[in-house]
């Protein structure tokens, strides 16, 4: 059985790397990425679970970093947009103007890059219900759709050239 | 507020910790997907010391067929109910709460024994007529949903769900599940009904319309009334809605009554009106 | 030449005085690949013949030359972006932090008994707690009529009463609650229409001994904090001769900005005095200001600095949390201090969305031409006057929408109520003045049973017309409308029809608006730039406009490479903001960035492009007149060998023997709006704006009579643009202002208790669209180049949002068959007006 007192180190796997870090067994995993380890790529858009903006991997499942309590994830893999160099998704957002302040756009991106692992040709009705789950202010979402079928498109003609 | 998390691995453990932490008068509260503990925190709504955390039991993470039943551990997210689809109404009725990540997080149990009003995950279990498998101090128990849910679970202190069990004829039903919104696709319900039709009678389950989710015999009585003509039954189901239809800012109870008006004759339209 | 830069800047479009006039066949604006190699054709046949044979090396490789202007660079924030590396305020903690927490009022209009923080101040981690009590100044950018932390009573739900000061941000937040205050609640003003009453309570006794600008006309002893009057023409006279009359009144509560990035300030008070703000705004420039004046001190000792802004759309342009961190400041001897609003915090404690009720009627003759009109709006000024005195006039300066009226009467009041203050949102004033018109508009084509279109073309205003405050109008200042309308309607497919009804039962119908836009930021605001070279010649530009996603900041590189004729790869662009070092930039508002900042850019570039042909004439002993600049080089004109790289100039041209010429260049220009002028205050006559940004939008829905629930299907919008720069992000900001329009007008709004309690301070309960929600977008623009601007474009940051309640709720209207005049409009109101309740 795992204890996490009140206030105790603990080590989380964060983008492959093993991070000791003094948590309180209150807190959510939120604050201790971003303010005890520096993790500020999720942002805390409403802290209520609302907006996605927070949103990382667990064990390659998208989750809201704000509705989680820090000893939850001890033992499981966190994926940050900082664990992400340069996939076809970040390079599609930018070919396709699919963010303009920025803020949402970790949450976004980190809710596809699961979406894309999970569902390699996922269909409009996937994306759209996985996507519903973060708030984008900026853009009109008709861009993030197009990065999404740029990503999935190279990704069949790839998948194609292969066979 | 000094709190502390513990991850048991069984059902035993679980339940001794409770006892244990109750005994140290370090309160301790179970928890499932954590979201309702977060977000009633943030507002110091939430007040326990210790936290047992209940998902890494493995007789919670089970979805399997047991004999003449589907069982269904509490610890399933909605997601996985919904991904695994064993329960079609239920797949269907749990796809459609919250938001897709948030279904990452909130279990069937939680969703069930929540403080939530909606509830809606527990919508198809009450028309099934599902059982529920309760660990307590005395063991495990196995009780129908309606002893236990009465606009929300009756459980004793330390109780808590492990599975539900629903039996293997009442998941294949045909059914009919609908989410009424105010306008947005994410939010909660200004209703949410499922029906399934057993030896030709309509079972509905509803939430959202009340401050509680319901399955009422008399409206069923009424809904199923043959000497009336579908249009006269629905009229008479609005006059027997067991409790308070809520007048809030979100909806007018008038309004409220005419989105379940509408709904119903969808229903009707779905699965028939005999 | 040099002579000759002032003037080049006033032609409508690129052309280089000195180039051939072929090269006017080289404007590759977004062409299709295959089309630029057309024109690749077209130029090098000129090029034989035109030029001998050696110079065709030269012109081939200046043919192969990329035109800044034009072309979808991508921005320089990008990769930041898509990697979580783009830092925002709240994202740098330091460990001299001390955190912050607000503590709000439970009332929207209450005495305040006592403020008790004994309790809060003992929870262990708090290092002070401030309160109104200890904070005699009042501030606000117009009327001062703002305390830093409520005094004496509050004024709206949500308005801060205290702060809290702890070692970290979870234990301010833990012991906000412990600060104990007890109220006596005071009768609420809950909307611009009580607010207005004789009887009505008032939210503001002293408003006699404010501070007030001379330009503001408060009324004592009344709710109204301004009344702006425009009166064009005999409007009370003719209106009533008119054959034809229609009126049509319309209102819709406040509602918000929400940025993803909820507002954040931090300040820092020196041992020497110097005050380091930083902070998650639109106007860092103006912080510096206010600080100075309210709080006397000197400018040089006040820094401001913003990094990337999570999203602004006018909601970060208001001071508010700045003041706050202050005091508590230099309540903890002016340790630093970070203050983050909550979600909850930042929809209401900070600035909103202001709301508006307004009547409006139309004269007209039997053909439809509009006569005269007469205008009311009441716009709900919140507690506090802060941004919505400018809103009220923004709204009165275009008031009748893009039409020609001869005759003009209105009232425009800004009204004190007890809900939370608004500030600029995206189109000040006009997303709401639009609505008001063009919903009576509509109103009237149906009672002169015409299509609301030919009604619109009847009356666009045009080069020649004056507007409300009789401003004459030119092609460059205006536009072209009518090619917008023309170009919106076979977009929408309007002829096909604009009620359909489907096989399903449900109804497809259309809804059509105009809009136009004018600045309206005073006439003495300016905008400067500099272009600080590398020794190798690449180039740093710095400028005031803050980056709050429009990407702004990049299209002025652009600007500036298209100029200097080098690569804009080798233009740098920091997003951070200082304002001891940056060039002032007024305010990241009002759709200026690029108007203003573009000619700011130009004449920086001008300016250091003098400066390397200084030394560069030395160098290659020519007249500075005789040189050209060109893919990084200096070129002799008349003979193009003989060149110069930047890199050789950059810092300075030294001689093999180590004699040295010259020194690091550095560009400077800046810009001010020209010949802008107060209004006159009893008939609103002036010049308000340098030119109006014009366009029309529609909306095709798909109605369910059943249960009036909607689907909108898709969005249309044309926009005269003038040149476009970069037309990936320029459409880009169009599809997301006509998203926010839409958002707004089909579902956003704050609920008010009959208390004034706002019920919606979450996403969980205000919502907004979510992907998926949105309607297929479609974006065109009509190009009429500006006189006036940087290679002639137009400002269109806010434009998009303008006209999409409007078109909404005539599509929603044409398919219910009930005038919809509220919003947001919800199936609920759909299904409350069709039973006339």
């Amino acid at each position: 059985m795992l204890h996490v007192g009140s206030l105790e180190k603990v080590r989380l796997n964060i983008n492959g790397h093993n991070r000791w870090v003094t948590i309180k067994a209150s807190e959510r995993l939120i604050d201790v990425l971003r303010n005890r380890l520096g993790y500020t790529g999720c942002k805390p858009g409403c802290l209520n679970g609302d907006c996605g903006a927070c949103t990382v991997l667990v064990d390659g499942v998208p989750m809201k970093s704000c509705m989680m309590l820090a000893p939850q994830v001890v033992g499981k893999a966190i994926t940050t947009i900082e664990g992400l160099e340069g996939t076809d998704v970040q390079k599609a957002f930018i070919e396709h103007n699919a963010f303009q302040c920025g803020y949402c756009t970790p949450g976004f991106i980190m809710n596809i890059e699961g979406l894309l692992a999970k569902h390699r040709h996922a269909d409009e009705a996937i994306i759209e219900d996985w996507l519903q789950s973060n708030i984008c202010r900026c853009t009109s979402y008709q861009e993030m759709k197009a990065a999404i079928q740029d990503v999935l498109h190279k990704r069949d003609q790839n998948h194609e050239e292969l066979e | 507020m000094a709190m502390e998390y513990y991850r048991p691995t069984t059902i035993k453990e679980a339940l001794q910790l409770y006892q244990q932490l109750s005994y140290a008068g370090k309160n301790p509260a179970y928890m499932s997907g954590g979201t309702e503990i977060v977000t009633l925190s943030r507002f110091h709504l939430f007040q326990a010391a210790s936290l047992i955390d209940l998902t890494h039991i493995p007789e919670t993470r089970v979805h399997d067929v047991d004999g003449n039943h589907l069982v269904l551990g509490a610890s399933l997210t909605l997601n996985e109910i919904s991904e695994k689809n064993g329960f079609p109404l239920l797949a269907v009725t749990a796809s459609r709460v919250a938001d897709h990540t948030t279904r990452n997080h909130i279990t069937l149990g939680g969703n069930i024994s929540g403080k939530i009003i909606y509830k809606e995950a527990i919508l198809p279990l009450l028309v099934s007529d599902s059982l529920l498998l309760i660990a307590s101090f005395e063991g495990l128990k196995t009780v129908p949903i309606h002893a236990v849910f009465h606009k929300e679970p009756h459980l004793s202190p330390g109780e808590w769900v492990v599975q539900v069990l629903t039996e293997k004829n009442a998941v294949d039903r045909p059914f009919f599940s609908v989410k009424k919104r105010k306008i947005d696709v994410i939010d909660y319900p200004l209703l949410t009904l499922t029906a399934i039709k057993v030896d030709g009678k309509l079972r509905v389950a509803i939430s959202g319309l009340c401050d509680f989710p319901f399955r009422s015999v008399a409206m069923e009585q009424v809904l199923n009334d043959p000497s009336r003509p579908v249009s006269a039954r629905i009229i008479e189901a609005l006059k027997v809605i067991p409790g308070d239809v809520r007048n809030d800012w979100i909806a007018s109870a008038e309004y409220r009554r005419f989105v379940l008006q509408t709904t119903l004759e969808e229903m009707y339209a779905a699965l028939g009106g005999m | 030449m040099l002579a000759n830069i002032e003037a080049m800047m006033t032609l409508p479009s690129h052309k280089s005085l000195e180039e051939p006039s072929f090269l006017n066949h080289f404007s590759v604006h977004a062409l299709p690949l295959e089309a630029r190699w057309e024109r690749l054709v077209i130029v090098i046949s000129h090029v034989f013949k035109h030029t001998h044979l050696m110079t065709l090396f030269f012109w081939q490789k200046r043919v192969m030359r990329v035109e800044w202007v034009g072309q979808n660079v991508i921005r320089k924030d990008a990769w930041d972006k898509v990697t979580g590396r783009a830092k925002f305020a709240a994202d740098t903690m330091t460990m001299d932090t001390l955190f912050a927490a607000l503590v709000t009022s439970p009332y929207a209009h209450a005495k305040i008994l006592q403020v008790d923080v004994s309790q809060a101040e003992a929870v262990p981690g708090v290092i002070k707690v401030v309160t109104g009590e200890d904070i005699d100044i009042l501030v606000g950018e117009g009327i001062r009529d703002r305390p830093i932390l409520a005094k004496d009573k509050v004024r709206y739900y949500g308005e801060p009463i205290a702060v809290v000061i702890a070692d970290s941000p979870d234990t301010a937040r833990l012991a906000a609650p412990f600060v104990k205050a007890a109220f006596l609640p005071l009768p609420v003003v809950n909307s611009p229409q009580e607010a207005i009453q004789a009887q009505a309570p008032l939210v503001h006794e002293h408003l006699d001994t404010y501070y007030t600008p001379k330009h503001l006309r408060p009324i004592p002893g009344t709710n109204i904090a301004h009344h702006v009057k425009i009166r064009k023409g005999e409007a009370d006279k003719k209106l009533p001769s008119c054959p034809v009359i229609y009126e049509s009144r319309v209102s819709f509560p406040p509602s918000d900005h929400c940025a993803m990035e909820t507002r954040t300030a931090t300040v820092e008070i020196r041992p020497d005095g110097t005050v380091c703000v930083e902070s998650s705004s639109q106007v860092p420039f103006i912080i510096k200001s206010l600080f100075s004046e309210l709080f006397d001190i000197p400018q040089d000792k006040i820094v401001v600095t913003t990094p990337l802004v999570g999203g602004g759309y006018g909601g970060k342009s208001a001071v508010q949390l700045e003041f706050i961190a202050y005091i508590a400041s230099r309540a903890v001897g002016g340790q630093k201090v970070m203050l983050t609003n909550r979600r909850e915090e930042d929809f209401v404690t900070s600035p909103v969305h202001i709301g508006l009720d307004a009547t409006v009627t139309i004269g007209c003759d039997d053909t439809g031409r509009f006569i005269a009109m007469k205008i009311s709006y009441l716009f709900d000024g919140g507690a506090y006057s802060d941004k919505a005195v400018d809103i009220c006039r923004a709204a009165a300066i275009d008031c009748t929408g893009p039409y020609r009226v001869d005759h003009v009467f209105c009232d425009a009041y800004c009204l004190y109520t007890n809900h939370p203050y608004p500030t600029a949102f995206r189109g000040f004033g006009h997303p709401e003045l639009t609505y008001a018109v063009e919903r009576c508009i509509d109103g009237l084509a149906e009672k002169l049973a015409m299509d609301p279109t030919v009604l619109r073309k009847k009356n666009l205003i045009q080069p020649g017309d004056t507007t409300p405050t009789q401003s004459l109008l030119n092609k460059s200042r205006i536009g072209n409308l009518t090619a917008c309308l023309e170009k919106v309607k076979a977009l929408i497919r309007w002829d096909e029809g604009d009620r359909i009804e489907t096989e399903n039962h449900t109804i497809r119908a259309k809804g059509v608006s105009c809009f136009w836009k004018t600045s309206n930021i005073g006439p003495n605001v300016s905008s400067g730039a500099l272009l600080v070279f590398n020794k190798d010649g690449t180039v740093h530009l710095d400028c005031g406009v803050v980056e709050i996603g429009t990407g702004s900041r990049s299209v002025l590189a652009q600007i500036a490479a298209e100029r200097l004729g080098i690569d804009v790869k080798d233009i740098h662009v920091d997003m951070t903001i200082k304002t001891t070092t940056t060039p002032e930039h007024y305010k990241t508002v009002a759709s200026r960035g690029l108007w203003m900042a573009g000619r700011a850019v130009l004449r920086a570039a001008d300016d250091a492009l003098s400066q390397l042909f200084q030394i560069a004439s030395q160098v290659l002993r020519v007249s500075p007149d005789d040189l050209r600049a060109e893919g990084g080089f200096i070129f002799y004109k008349h003979e193009p060998r003989k060149r110069l790289s930047f890199r050789e100039l950059a810092h300075g041209y030294r001689y093999p023997n180590g004699n040295t010429i010259g020194g690091q260049v550095i560009g400077r220009g800046s810009f001010v709006l020209p010949k802008l002028t107060f209004l006159d205050p009893d008939t609103g006559k002036g010049d308000p704006g340098p030119d109006w940004t014009v366009g029309a939008e529609a909306v095709e829905v798909e109605f369910n009579p059943k249960d009036d629930t909607y689907k909108i299907l898709r969005a249309a919008c044309v926009i005269d643009a003038g040149t476009i720069i970069n037309p990936m992000y320029a459409e880009g900001q169009v599809r997301g202002g006509m998203h926010m329009g839409l958002s707004f007008a089909s579902r956003e709004g704050f609920v008010f208790t009959k208390d004034g309690i706002v019920m919606n301070n979450q996403f969980r309960t205000y919502k907004v669209l979510r992907y998926g929600e949105n309607p297929e977008y479609l974006v065109d623009f009509v190009q009429t180049p500006s006189m006036e601007t940087a290679y002639g474009l137009r400002g269109i940051g806010e434009h998009g949002v303008i006209g999409m309640p409007a078109a909404l709720a005539a599509s929603l209207s044409k398919a219910s068959g009930v005038f919809i005049n509220e919003l947001p409009i919800i199936p609920e109101l759909i299904w409350r007006l069709k039973r006339g309740r």
